[in-house]
């Protein structure tokens, strides 16, 4: 079986060769990057341009983003035919390509995440290393928590006021170097099909742009959702009352902190918004009024064989209904969760609309591929580019979040700064 | 530098050492910039020389010549004689070591390749004798009427 | 005096240091770099296809499959030869059924997921084949984008597939306006028409130049004035596929109209 022939249906003449190469996989990419790059412009914009509102969410968000690299990583790992070669993107990169930054700026950015990380829990790193050394009646857990964290601190133990003035200072310039960065990772992600010539759709250079800016929507949405289930789970366990979990706040702090936070983070995201859908709408608009060689295929890939993806799944629910919804005024944490949701749907199907709709047509441009997803995993390769293939990629994130969240706790942690 | 900002630019510094030293062990020698430059010689130099040692199978005609000659005198004088003999013969690969025979395709779906009616103006296959292979003798083989080194002549019985 | 962790972090950051700059100078090798500027090509192949001569008969397809070792029944090719039926109403109508590996024996239009279209002889305007193979552009856009330097163009113009070296991300797949270029069934990589390298380098012909009976598939040598290809291309009204692209296509078309795509 040729690789794509089991999910690519083709209609009048295609190309013998062509199939659709990149499928569900090459969608789940710049979505996950795009939810790295939002998450992180998230927490910068505490850290750099000291929105205080912002404060609850940023270190979330910042530890989220952190959740979420290896999963930015992952689909294409699934989807590469020789993933054990994987390492030659760093071994050899041919930087003509555009997927040969990938090695260099993914690298870079986990750099500046995980630095950054390191200075806003370096106290809390060595304050846990301290007590559990000051512990006498040691376990092994305990004994493996003290290792772990004293080698976390990497050996700077000083937590004196000047020490702590300083990692406040390098947090600020991490964060300040890593919007840019987090934009370029995912601006070049937007390169990459952007600067395909041989494909009529995804030739344009709006690509990155538009990118960037559905990039941090998704992203801004996704922390939003998150903050709110972990902020509802930890209100119901604290209405439990059960002694087994001590917070800080109260009942009440907690609700406030919610709706206060969630209404700050809205504007964040209407804002980006507005920006995304401009551009896109622009680059829809100009390709009909320039009319080229290729319009005539787009345009029957766009309003008709993909109308429901694109105007209906995208536009309207996943873009005009979230946005009406966070414009009326006293949000409430239930329409704020819902629009998230919402948001997040309008990003993924702008992925889908871009990457299997680029391949929706023949670069003869007189026919037409259909994509069929593999739904039930029945070999490797149905798995691999399957629905459950892109759910293990969407699942990862939560996973990861929930293991590093034991090392290091997002909540009730008085912050370093 | 007793600044401890410094600690995790080590860390990055240590594993981008790691990187490059299992490059230098990992990408083969000869991988580099060959003649086309960066932007299209990036490669293994290798590469060229396994694709040269891939192995041939046609032979050409003038290969069978060198011991089938009266079967090629014969097919020269013929009007199929622009047909090469592996198009029917298959491959000669290193006939007559290896296979010391060739399976021959007398099939009706090989000569119809050809001789299967098209009406397009303009194009060669209009001018080539033609027949409808749904109406002429369905289901016989062409050889058993016809001589296919020279279908001037009929079957050899 | 110098303690242990002093010692540490010097011999990390003097190893550092030392390292990238080193780096830096394997990628961008000077002398590599001026080879390249030495422009003593003798030898740039080129492809001469005559439309006018293609009868459709699929041989072409059917070598190159067997000589190649492309699986016979699997849906790619290396080279294909396409149908465009032009009816008097100024339709056009364009197939290639199984990559034309078994040529073109009906009437029928293959229009996909196994319907067919009849059309009748009185309502053609015109018929032709176009066999269609890699281009081997002077710009070849699927080089450019390959992340890892697995395909490349060799000094006589030729782009082949390191088949040990591919990851198999299929963005050469995607940059190629011309869609020579798929998976390999069996070694999962990058697979695209090579020119027959290991035919031409031996002085033969390739495959499909060597089972056509007609003579519409030519290859030669650009740089000699006295090869008859180049003199062909010289001479007579030739033309090449999607110009707009940029990529330079080396293979050259005679009888060439607007329909093609």
């Amino acid at each position: 079986m040729v690789h794509g022939e089991a999910w690519t249906i083709k209609e009048l003449f295609v190309y013998p060769n062509e199939y659709i190469y990149w499928s569900i996989q090459i969608v789940m990419y710049p979505f996950m990057t795009g939810l790295v790059a939002g998450a992180f412009v998230l927490s910068s914009l505490y850290h750099v341009f000291g929105v205080k509102q912002l404060k609850d969410i940023a270190r979330f968000s910042l530890v989220f983003s952190f959740a979420l690299l290896p999963t930015a990583m992952m689909p294409l790992l699934f989807h590469l035919q020789q993933p054990q070669r994987g390492i030659e993107v760093l071994m050899t990169p041919h930087f003509t390509s555009a997927i040969a930054a990938f090695g260099i700026v993914f690298s870079t950015y986990a750099f500046i995440v995980g630095s950054e990380i390191w200075f806003v829990y370096r106290k809390f790193f060595v304050e846990t290393a301290l007590a559990l050394q000051a512990k006498t009646d040691k376990s092994p857990v305990d004994r493996f928590r003290q290792l772990l964290y004293s080698v976390l601190t990497l050996g700077a133990w000083d937590i004196g006021e000047e020490a702590m003035h300083k990692d406040e200072k390098a947090v600020k310039i991490l964060a300040s170097i890593g919007i840019p960065v987090a934009c370029f990772l995912h601006g070049y992600a937007g390169f990459i099909f952007g600067s395909v010539k041989a494909n009529a759709l995804w030739m344009t250079p709006l690509m990155p742009v538009i990118f960037i800016c559905s990039a941090v929507v998704s992203g801004i949405a996704l922390c939003m959702l998150t903050y709110i289930v972990t902020m509802e789970i930890r209100k119901y366990l604290l209405s439990l009352k059960s002694r087994k979990y001590i917070f800080r706040e109260s009942m009440d702090e907690l609700k406030s902190a919610e709706v206060h936070v969630v209404t700050m983070t809205a504007k964040y995201l209407i804002m980006f918004m507005i920006l995304a859908i401009t551009l896109e709408l622009l680059d829809l608009i100009f390709r009909g009024y320039t009319a080229v060689k290729s319009w005539d295929i787009l345009r029957s890939i766009i309003f008709k064989r993909d109308f429901f993806d694109i105007f209906i799944l995208q536009y309207s629910i996943g873009n005009a209904l979230p946005f009406i919804m966070l414009l009326f005024p006293r949000m409430t944490i239930r329409r704020a969760a819902a629009a998230s949701v919402l948001v997040l749907l309008g990003v993924f199907m702008m992925r889908w609309n871009v990457v299997i709709g680029g391949q929706a047509f023949s670069s003869s441009l007189a026919g037409y591929m259909h994509y069929v997803m593999p739904v039930w995993p029945d070999s490797v390769e149905s798995y691999k580019e399957g629905l459950f293939g892109a759910l293990t990629v969407g699942v990862t994130p939560f996973v990861l979040f929930w293991i590093i969240n034991k090392v290091l706790p997002v909540f009730g942690v008085k912050d370093s700064h | 530098m007793r600044n401890h900002v410094w600690r995790p630019l080590y860390v990055v510094l240590f594993i981008v050492a790691v990187v490059l030293l299992v490059r230098k062990v990992y990408v083969p020698k000869d991988f580099g910039i060959q003649d086309r430059g960066y932007m299209y010689g990036f490669h293994r130099l290798g590469s060229e020389a396994d694709w040269k040692a891939f192995p041939v199978k046609y032979r050409s005609t003038e290969y069978c010549r060198d011991c089938h000659s009266d079967k090629y005198n014969e097919l020269k004088q013929s009007p199929h004689a622009v047909i090469p003999c592996e198009d029917c013969h298959g491959p000669a690969m290193n006939h007559p070591d290896d296979p010391p025979t060739l399976t021959i395709d007398r099939s009706r779906k090989l000569c119809i390749r050809c001789h299967a009616r098209l009406p397009y103006p303009g194009s060669g296959r209009a001018n080539i004798p033609g027949i409808d292979p749904e109406t002429h003798n369905p289901g016989a083989e062409c050889v058993l009427c016809h001589y296919p080194h020279d279908p001037r002549r009929e079957a050899k019985k | 005096m110098m303690n242990r962790r002093d010692f540490c972090k010097k011999s990390v950051l003097l190893f550092g240091t030392l390292a990238v700059p080193l780096a830096a100078f394997e990628l961008f090798d000077p002398t590599s770099l001026l080879a390249e500027k030495n422009d003593g090509k003798e030898v740039r192949w080129g492809f001469l296809v005559d439309t006018e001569k293609c009868v459709g008969c699929g041989f072409c397809v059917k070598a190159c499959k067997i000589e190649n070792e492309v699986p016979y029944n699997a849906d790619v090719s290396r080279t294909w030869v396409e149908r465009y039926v032009v009816t008097k109403d100024g339709k056009t109508h364009i197939d290639s059924p199984k990559a034309a590996r078994d040529g073109f024996t009906t009437e029928k239009i293959a229009l996909g997921e196994g319907k067919f279209l009849d059309i009748k002889p009185d309502d053609i305007a015109k018929g032709f084949f176009v066999p269609k193979l890699c281009n081997q552009c002077d710009n070849p856009p699927c080089v450019q984008v390959c992340p890892v330097g697995a395909t490349y163009q060799t000094k006589d113009g030729v782009v082949l597939v390191d088949r040990t070296w591919c990851i198999g991300c299929g963005y050469c797949i995607m940059g190629c306006p011309y869609g020579v270029r798929f998976f390999h069934p069996v070694y999962h990589v990058a697979e695209k028409c090579t020119f027959c390298y290991h035919r031409i380098t031996k002085g033969m012909k390739t495959a499909c130049v060597n089972a056509c009976p007609f003579g519409a598939r030519q290859i030669g040598n650009l740089k000699d004035p006295d090869d008859p290809v180049t003199r062909t291309i010289m001479t007579e009204r030739v033309n090449i596929l999607k110009e707009e692209y940029g990529t330079k296509p080396q293979v050259f078309y005679l009888g060439l109209t607007k329909e093609v795509r």
